[in-house]
């Protein structure tokens, strides 16, 4: 049942890399709440149908979990297929994150264990949890733990940095999944790879902005 | 032109190869880089060295047997052009050139730059072809074939199978050549019937004779020769659908 084929296996990245592009497009949609002053009732109304959320969870750890796994498998194939590289390497068309996208993969791998911990189990700063401080309406206030988490810079840190390997993966993965499906013409290949990147970098600043704000005391 | 080289030398499959320094001396900026090398050749047979291996046929840019890595770049830095015409006036003066071979675990060295790469006769030989009656020559004109995919076909009829897709590519992925033939008997009707089995058993031949898969990279048709469009394997991969959806 589960693709072995080379074309196969690539589509199953594509489909699953596609489906999580999607989830982080919605995701930052809610993160642009906190400017709205609405985080908190966007988080109460989330979390208030435990069904919708936990088959929603369930999608994404299967998402999630077909992409590494076929990710690791792909490039532990291509790295066996080049076993000696060239003492004079040229390369004419490669990209930095093209090549690197098992270890930007694994960077944002490990940074999203890492972000449940900090904001949804909220056991890296249990002196921040929302779960522990309601706000004025009585929900878990969210907002204080976000700008709270963000004003150390340790974290912050954290943040910016993963959501740079999230930006070099998108880079190369966006235009790249286009190309698995057929999605492409001597036209449109150019176009999808610009825009392609553009999104990559429309997407990595609207992340790195609540942080970077809050750092900087913009959002408070 | 002096220039200086560093050719890879490997006694065989088993050795463990390195780069040797040799100095090309009085070369004239009208030989090609295989007539270079044979005049380096020359020189190494006249000390009773061992002349470097390298494979040639047509010297026409026309079978790619040439195929090899200069400074990094499968069939050199001229682009849409093999090794034997690349002419030695695309190099200066006190240049220093590294010559490596195609490298990819389906290419396995046999000596110096030459590697074997029957590997990819073998990808052809799974699915590379249509079957038809033999007989009579069969009347011109029988199979309409409209000219947007004669042209099409021909595009993809133009590799030359020389490996500098393999070599260029970081994975050592043969999708470029496979998807070349693919589309290039895909896109004609005498080709059509077959379409289906053959993408199939095309890229399970290619992953069985240790290429890699492909990361769309585009390597393969910077360092293409004959400037074949990895828009083919967009085609490939649309192919592979149609046959997994009917």
């Amino acid at each position: 049942m589960l693709p072995t084929s080379s074309v196969g296996r690539k589509l199953v990245m594509a489909a699953t890399g596609q489906l999580m592009v999607l989830f982080i497009i919605l995701h930052v949609l809610g993160n642009a709440t906190i400017y709205f002053g609405l985080l908190n009732a966007y988080a109460a109304h989330l979390h208030a149908l435990p069904p919708l959320v936990w088959s929603f969870r369930l999608g994404l750890i299967i998402l999630f979990s077909f992409h590494i796994f076929y990710g690791i498998a792909l490039t532990l194939e291509n790295n066996a297929a080049k076993p000696q590289s060239y003492v004079m390497r040229n390369d004419l068309s490669a990209t930095f994150a093209g090549r690197n996208m098992v270890w930007t993969g694994a960077v944002i791998g490990s940074f999203l264990i890492y972000h449940l911990l900090h904001f949804t189990v909220q056991v890296t700063n249990p002196a921040l949890a929302a779960a522990k401080h309601m706000d004025t309406l009585g929900r878990p206030d969210v907002v204080r733990m976000v700008i709270k988490s963000f004003q150390d810079l340790g974290i912050a840190s954290v943040y910016l940095l993963s959501m740079t390997a999230l930006w070099l993966h998108l880079s190369h993965g966006i235009q790249s999944s286009f190309q698995t499906w057929g999605l492409n013409s001597e036209q449109s290949l150019p176009i999808i790879k610009r825009a392609g990147a553009f999104a990559a970098i429309v997407l990595f600043l609207a992340y790195i902005a609540v942080p970077v704000l809050i750092a900087m005391k913009i959002v408070r | 032109m002096n220039l200086t080289l560093y050719v890879w030398r490997q006694k065989g499959p088993k050795d463990a190869g390195r780069l040797v320094r040799y100095e090309a001396k009085d070369i004239t900026p009208d030989m090609s880089f295989l007539e270079m090398l044979d005049v380096v050749n020359e020189g190494l047979v006249r000390n009773s060295d061992d002349p470097i291996a390298f494979d040639h046929d047509c010297r026409e840019g026309i079978c790619g047997m040439c195929a090899l890595v200069i400074n990094g770049i499968p069939q050199g830095p001229q682009k849409k052009t093999t090794i034997c015409q690349l002419h030695m006036r695309h190099f200066k003066n006190g240049d220093t050139i590294y010559v490596e071979p195609l490298r990819a675990r389906a290419f396995p060295v046999i000596r110096d730059l030459v590697v074997d790469r029957g590997s990819l006769d073998r990808i052809i030989q799974s699915g590379g072809y249509i079957s038809t009656h033999t007989g009579g020559v069969p009347d011109g004109n029988a199979i309409l074939v409209p000219k947007n995919d004669a042209d099409k076909a021909m595009d993809a009829a133009e590799c030359i199978g020389c490996g500098a897709c393999v070599a260029a590519c970081p994975n050592g992925s043969a999708m470029l050549f496979t998807a070349a033939k693919v589309t290039q008997l895909a896109t004609l009707p005498q080709g059509r019937t077959e379409a289906a089995r053959r993408v199939c058993v095309m890229t399970e031949e290619m992953l069985s004779q240790g290429f890699g898969n492909c990361g769309n990279h585009y390597e393969c048709q910077a360092a293409c020769p004959k400037g074949i469009k990895v828009q083919f394997i967009a085609k490939l991969n649309r192919e592979f659908i149609k046959a997994k959806l009917t």
